[in-house]
């Protein structure tokens, strides 16, 4: 029955061209560009996190952290990102993403990022030296806008403070809440107004009602008349006055004058007492 | 979807002046070709998804380093090809030729079960036949030796021609015609020690 028929060279050539037409289970998996683009840096991810302010889309790349966004609609999200950035963004599954995103949750409820890595390449030098410094200040504590200018080397440049921090692409992760008004006005927020501002700084702790009291007072600084340190109110060693020691100033002169040295952890003043009077 | 020699010279010069914009491009006018030929050349759909994408990133980084002289000359389509080709041999010699013991029988198998006489359907039977079919000879084809596999593929199935593949390969013509000519005849011996009639003959 088994017909033993030879079969030619050239019937060889034919049969393997029928392989040229492609094949339905032959088709990509769509998702190859995606990751190809994601790793040489063309395209971000993203993922999605609860965070104390609801829901948050956080975009990365090889390079690390490139935005964060209230998460309320992908697309939009998408849409809004190819437009700031000029690249391509799909959506990472969790263990998909590199290793280090699994420290963004906790990031996220702590206040505190450490180790993470960010990518402000789409921010200028001056924007990423004030974010650099706002990423400094600790949970629980606020520094004025100013302090954040005279940290970076540009005393006079408080508002450009104010419109990088406005700009901030990485908000939460990036503590840009921290930042206040050296009167302690809240000032304005990226994230949602200064409702969302007022209720992060409280989550983390900052007792607002004290700023404001002390504000209206025309008290910027508190002092100890047992160490002579003085700092900002917020800072860890300013809480820990007892009452009946505590001093309050309204500048960095007054300080000076009555004896007081900056403290060294929240740096109110540079640390020699020669620094220009930054409240003015 | 096949691209003509145009939209490569047009690639060409947009890499020249936005690299990065020309990459995307790149890889959504190769990708599916790419995949293909790893596919034929791995046996493996999950394999075939890294090795492409392992290629893609190794050709963007090589890009990086061009000077605008190299990228002029560039013969991207040969280029990408060559790439893929060594990322797949690499990452093939590592899994030691697993896709080779693939068996012939096994595809066999499953059309004989069925009885021979069964009622006639013109549309989805001719079609079933025809992925029968193809998937024996793309077993057929994994059984053959890498070397003569690849040059089988890029000749007759990607439709490289000579002078393109003995570049590809660094390879005089002559060895690569015999090449391509023993891969056919191995082709066509592993089909008829197999009595794939159904394949052979339609």
């Amino acid at each position: 029955m088994i017909e033993r028929q030879s079969c030619s060279l050239s019937q060889a050539r034919r049969l393997v061209r029928e392989l040229r037409t492609p094949q339905r289970e032959a088709l990509p998996p769509p998702k190859l560009r995606s990751y190809v683009l994601f790793r040489v840096g063309l395209a971000d991810g993203y993922l999605r996190f609860s965070s104390p302010i609801g829901p948050v889309f956080v975009a990365l790349n090889t390079c690390g952290i490139s935005a964060l966004e209230r998460a309320e609609d992908a697309s939009s999200f998408e849409a809004r990102f190819r437009a700031t950035f000029g690249r391509a963004i799909f959506p990472l599954e969790h263990d998909e993403a590199p290793a280090w995103t699994r420290q963004i949750e906790a990031a996220l409820q702590t206040g505190q990022a450490p180790n993470l890595p960010f990518d402000l390449r789409s921010c200028s030098p001056f924007e990423q030296a004030v974010l650099y410094k706002a990423l400094m200040i600790p949970r629980g504590e606020v520094r004025p806008y100013a302090w954040v200018a005279r940290e970076i080397g540009q005393p006079r440049a408080v508002r450009a403070v104010g419109n990088a921090l406005a700009r901030n692409p990485i908000p939460l992760l990036i503590p840009c809440h921290r930042v206040v008004r050296s009167d302690y006005r809240l000032g304005n927020y990226s994230l949602g107004g200064s409702f969302n501002k007022r209720a992060l700084l409280q989550a983390e702790g900052v007792d607002l009602a004290l700023l404001e009291q002390l504000a209206s007072r025309g008290v910027r600084y508190l002092g100890s008349t047992t160490t002579h340190v003085y700092c900002f109110p917020t800072c860890p060693y300013a809480r820990r006055i007892a009452p009946e020691h505590r001093r309050p100033l309204s500048s960095p002169a007054e300080a000076t004058r009555l004896g007081y040295r900056p403290c060294q952890h929240c740096r109110p003043a540079p640390p020699s007492g020669q620094g220009p009077d930054f409240a003015r | 979807m096949p691209m003509s020699h145009v939209d490569e010279q047009t690639l060409l010069q947009d890499l020249l002046t936005d690299p990065d914009r020309f990459f995307e491009q790149v890889v959504l006018y190769y990708e599916q070709r790419l995949f293909t030929f790893a596919l034929r050349l791995s046996g493996s759909y999950e394999e075939a998804q890294e090795i492409t994408q392992d290629a893609f990133v190794r050709a963007y980084q090589a890009l990086t380093t061009y000077s605008t002289e190299q990228v002029r000359n560039l013969a991207l389509r040969s280029w990408l090809y060559q790439i893929v080709l060594n990322v797949a041999r690499n990452r093939l010699r590592k899994r030691q030729r697993l896709p080779f013991c693939i068996s012939l029988e096994e595809a066999g198998s499953d059309s004989a079960e069925e009885p021979a006489s069964a009622p006639v359907e013109e549309g989805p039977e001719a079609r079933a036949e025809a992925r029968e079919r193809l998937l024996l000879l793309e077993r057929a084809l994994l059984t053959l030796p890498l070397i003569y596999r690849e040059v089988v593929i890029l000749r007759h199935i990607e439709g490289l021609s000579y002078p393109e593949l003995a570049r590809l390969l660094n390879q005089p013509v002559g060895t690569v015609k015999a090449r391509v000519h023993r891969g056919l005849a191995q082709l066509r011996q592993v089909l008829v020690d197999h009595h794939a009639r159904e394949v052979l003959y339609d």
